[in-house]
């Protein structure tokens, strides 16, 4: 074991040493001398004809350097969606061009239509103010049901209906759902709606493009989760430049949620006005930017129906949802509503007969995508909600209908009735330590207690499961994915020893630098001291696809294992040689290579400084150096999976909802870092309480975005929480990576919301409110207080 | 422009300004203070907080002329005199108070600004100071856990770290 700790160290985070002297290198914080400023003119229509563009007032204005609208970008390519989606007809999704910069129409309010580049940013904002632009407004397409409806407004001229695609999963499988309803002994629907949240990670995107005439070279930092997939679809997709010309650099990023994954127009106006210009061109998001231009997440209206028997025993769902995609397909838009959604429709329960129906629909509003849990969470609610209804209307125990539906240990691997293949898990487990840890069998006396203070105390629950550590490529190749989901590292042992890990996956907050370094020197028996991990930069990491998903661990930390055992395996052969043995008794352990049954031995240290001076080194069959690529492609999803419970209070008079506990019990495989696990699943769940109660984006009828800054957009404040209870000890390792890690990321925004909901939900209930059946997210004051009052 | 010279973590320093510049451009591109990073545009979420004459103030909410010859420290005057973590920068990494590190700086700040005006407070007061310090990465549990902790309260019962 390294003595500065190795898997399951709770390890103090070495990148926090930066952040907390304020010398964390964020994109706004880097200037390249000579750079100009950009500032991108936006739509403040929803959906209008752009009939001209007077740039002259802007260009000479002082210090503008060059204004650039979508005309000078008609030449390049559009930013692509990254998922190819089949309706359930057969037919291709529509796939209308995102453009650079808005041409012809601006489809959303914040839809970038110029830009404006000075020598200063206040020069770039004064010049911003001057552009002139003749927009004549069109009927805003805001509401899903209207777009659907309406047809003769449209988003974009040529979709006639507004709808993407019409999905449906799984299409063999309708016919059976369909008949098990009809002779149901029981239906439960619920018609609910997962409200539009803004990801607001607290770094405001920002690019600087650069590009050297003498070379070719571009060059961008940017604001990015996954750097080489951002160079790939700039590079291949849009501007069409050879991918060894960009360089992208995503250094310190301050969050991501998903809103990072993607490519934006401004990464290539940036580029492209830096070549024009022959200089540095940087551009610095504003909040008020972020709002109108960083991808939303979920916006589902969903309707579920949960046939039973009289005991609560599942015998098929359906779903019909319409997915707001927004304006224009954002790079994972399609796979979020369908693949990431559908395929979780069956949860933890033994549901023999699960169908899924989504419409994605075109809107004039910012574009939809991945947010964190991405799919997952809009499944989970709908799954959990509907079991809550379905308890309400028989009369039976939320957790009694949940353990009698939950799959049983006994019956994995599991193939899901909606394509999945669970590996493993232990959902009792799970639901006895939550209700261990949430002291379930205590809520009476603390119901009591709080209607003694006039207040509706509610208990809400959760079992829920995830799919993560995306993807395998074969599988999502076939699910229409246009790129593959591996991941890879490179391990370079260094002359003296030390290492550099370069690995595809992007820390912007997870602390890989630390946890990726604890694992390294646990499998090399070295210290993590000396051991760096590098990432973020195209130029120096291998191919790698970066981080969502809960994907960082699972699948490029197992290709980091990889190639550290591919370093051993070498330097066995090297050891072999110096010890004068074969190479099959060369063991290695805490560091060092022997002879097994001798005293024969040689370092890490030394068999590294031999590859690189090889003075006494089999040249003629070993090449001489210690560095080692792997690329994994996952066999399968990992499969986190959880129980968690909600205790609210709810004011009688205001409808005020405050978080008395929350308890999580999860599954995440085995841990490599509990203090960094722990604060993972507190973030998550503390978005999940915001979505639950706080956040809510709101257009209004003509597609203005009233809730377009953090005065109108509640965002959870320290003092809206609670302290939470977590745990993950009744771990089931993942069967199909060596570490057995799942992946924690995403888990607390995916569990959280329903359980906050159903605590709502049963406080009205026992505060004698029996006729409130469901209220949506956000559940706010307002809204509880009117249902009370219905 | 006109020049504003002020003291910035105890050393005198001055840059051009125009009348427009804010506190938080004076710092991040006048001095070249990165630490004190700007969030938002409406004075909300705190990431910018730095200390004026003692008094902890959101630099985006003030221009720079109007604080010429002011006493002022941000995130790079944090750290003891030998380059360490200072008490509070301590805890924030012993409780992994932070993940992204964006917030931080401005939360350093805050916490030491309550720390100095209640040197025991409650969680809720901590929460209660916080309020208009925004995070979006930790849910605050960990960031409540090292103020307290920074304050020499005995952490141990508050449940995972």
């Amino acid at each position: 074991m390294p003595k500065d700790g190795g898997i399951g160290a709770s390890t103090v985070r070495r990148e926090d040493i930066r952040f907390l002297t304020g010398k964390g290198r964020y994109t706004h914080d880097i200037d390249i001398r000579g750079q100009a400023y950009a500032v991108f003119v936006r739509s403040d229509v929803a959906n209008g004809k752009i009939n001209k563009i007077d740039t002259s007032k802007a260009m000479a204005s002082p210090g503008v350097l060059a204004v650039m609208t979508g005309e000078d970008f008609v030449g390049m390519g559009g930013n692509p969606a990254g998922w190819l989606i089949q309706s359930r007809g057969g037919e291709t999704m529509k796939e209308p061009k995102r453009p650079v910069l808005a041409h012809g129409k601006v489809r959303h309010v914040g839809d970038a239509y110029a830009v404006v580049v000075a020598e200063t940013l206040a020069q770039a904002r004064d010049g911003a103010a001057l552009i002139e632009a003749d927009i004549t407004e069109l009927p805003a397409v805001v509401n899903m049901a209207d777009a659907v409806a309406n047809p003769a407004n449209r988003v974009h001229d040529e979709i006639e209906n507004n709808v993407c695609f019409d999905w449906g999963w799984i299409e063999d499988n309708r016919a059976a759902v369909d008949a098990a309803f009809k002779s149901a002994p029981h239906v439960t629907t619920l018609e609910l709606v997962n409200n539009r949240l803004v990801p607001n990670a607290m770094e405001p995107r920002a690019s600087i493009g650069d590009y050297d005439p003498g070379t070719g070279d571009y060059k961008l930092i940017t604001t990015s989760q996954n750097p080489h997939l951002s160079r790939l679809l700039i590079a291949a997709f849009v501007m069409g430049i050879p991918e060894n010309k960009l360089t992208v650099i995503a250094p310190d990023v301050g969050g991501g949620f998903g809103s990072k994954i993607y490519h934006y127009g401004e990464e290539a106006a940036v580029l492209a006005a830096a070549k024009a210009l022959n200089r540095p061109v940087k551009w610095v998001a504003e909040r008020s930017e972020s709002f109108l231009s960083d991808a939303h997440g979920r916006d589902h209206v969903t309707k579920i129906e949960l046939a039973s028997d009289k005991e609560g025993n599942f015998l098929a769902l359906r779903t019909e949802t319409l997915a707001n995609v927004g304006a224009y397909l954002s790079n994972f838009s399609t796979a979020t509503p369908t693949f990431l959604h559908g395929t979780l429709m069956s949860g933890p329960y033994k549901t023999p007969l699960v169908y899924v129906n989504v419409k994605a629909v075109f809107t004039n509003t910012v574009p939809v995508d991945a947010y964190r849990g991405a799919g997952r969470p809009e499944a989970t609610y709908s799954i959990e909600r509907v079991v809550d209804k379905l308890c309400d209307e028989l009369g039976l125990d939320p957790l009694e209908v949940r353990r009698k539906n939950l799959l049983t240990p006994d019956q994995f691997p599991y193939q899901s009735p909606v394509g999945l293949m669970y590996d493993t898990g232990n959902y009792q487990a799970t639901l006895d330590k939550m209700l261990e840890l949430a002291d379930v069998a205590g809520f009476e006396k603390r119901a009591a207690a709080s209607k003694a203070r006039g207040k509706m105390r509610g208990i809400g629950y959760s079992t829920w499961i995830e799919a993560c550590g995306i993807a395998p490529s074969n599988l999502v190749g076939v699910l229409g994915a246009r790129v593959g989901l591996y991941d890879a590292a490179t391990v370079r042992v260094n002359a003296t020893g030390n290492i550099s890990v370069m690995v595809g996956a992007h820390s912007h907050g997870q602390g890989h630098e630390t946890v990726f370094a604890q694992i390294v020197a646990d499998q090399l028996g070295i210290d993590a001291s000396s051991i760096d991990i590098v990432h973020g930069d195209t130029s120096k990491i291998p191919f790698g696809m970066g981080s969502y998903g809960s994907r960082s661990l699972a699948v490029c930390g197992t290709a980091m294992t990889k190639a550290v055992d591919k370093i051993i395996a070498k330097g066995k052969k090297i050891a072999a040689h110096m010890l004068e043995a074969a190479e099959g008794d060369i063991t290695f352990e805490d560091g060092k290579f022997s002879d097994a049954g001798t005293d024969k031995a040689k370092t890490f240290g030394e068999i590294a400084f031999s590859a690189y001076v090889p003075h006494n080194y089999p040249l003629e069959t070993l090449e001489p150096g210690l560095e080692e690529t792997a690329f994994y492609d996952p066999a399968n999803f990992t499969y986190p999976a959880g129980a968690y419970a909600c205790e609210v209070e709810v004011d009688a008079d205001t409808g005020e909802v405050t978080i008395a506990s929350f308890t999580c019990a999860d599954d995440f495989g085995n841990v490599m870092n509990p203090m960094i696990v722990n604060g993972q699943v507190h973030g998550g769940v503390a978005q999940g309480i915001g979505q639950a109660l706080l956040e809510s984006t709101t257009y209004d009828e003509t597609g203005q975005l009233l809730s377009g800054s953090f005065m109108d957009y509640a965002m959870p404040r320290a003092d809206n929480l609670p302290m939470f209870t977590v745990d993950h000890s009744c771990n089931t390792p993942c069967t199909h990576n060596p570490l057995g890690v799942k992946g924690c990321g995403e888990a607390g925004a995916i569990g959280s919301p329903p359980a906050v909901v159903n605590a709502v939900i049963d406080a009205l209930h026992r505060g004698g409110h029996t006729n409130i059946s469901h209220i949506d997210m956000p559940v706010t004051p307002a809204r509880v207080w009117a249902a009370m009052n219905a | 422009m006109t020049k504003v010279t002020m003291t910035v973590n105890g050393k005198s320093v001055a840059a051009e300004t125009e009348g427009r510049t804010l506190l938080s451009a004076y710092l991040r591109e006048g001095l070249g203070l990165t630490g004190t990073h700007i969030g938002c545009d409406t004075s909300q979420c705190g990431a910018c907080v730095v200390h004026v004459n003692g008094q902890a103030v959101k630099a985006c909410s003030v221009f720079a002329q109007d604080v010429a010859g002011a006493d002022v420290r941000t995130i790079e005057g944090m750290a003891n005199a030998d380059g360490s973590l200072g008490v509070i920068q301590q805890a924030f990494q012993t409780h992994h108070g932070l993940q992204c590190g964006f917030c931080t700086p401005g939360m350093v700040m805050s916490t030491a600004a309550l720390l100095k005006d209640n040197p025991k407070p409650t969680e809720s007061e901590v929460r209660h100071y916080l309020e208009g310090n925004m995070c979006r990465c930790t849910g605050y549990h960990n960031i409540v856990k090292a103020v307290l902790a920074a304050s020499g309260q005995d952490v141990g019962a508050i449940a995972a770290e």
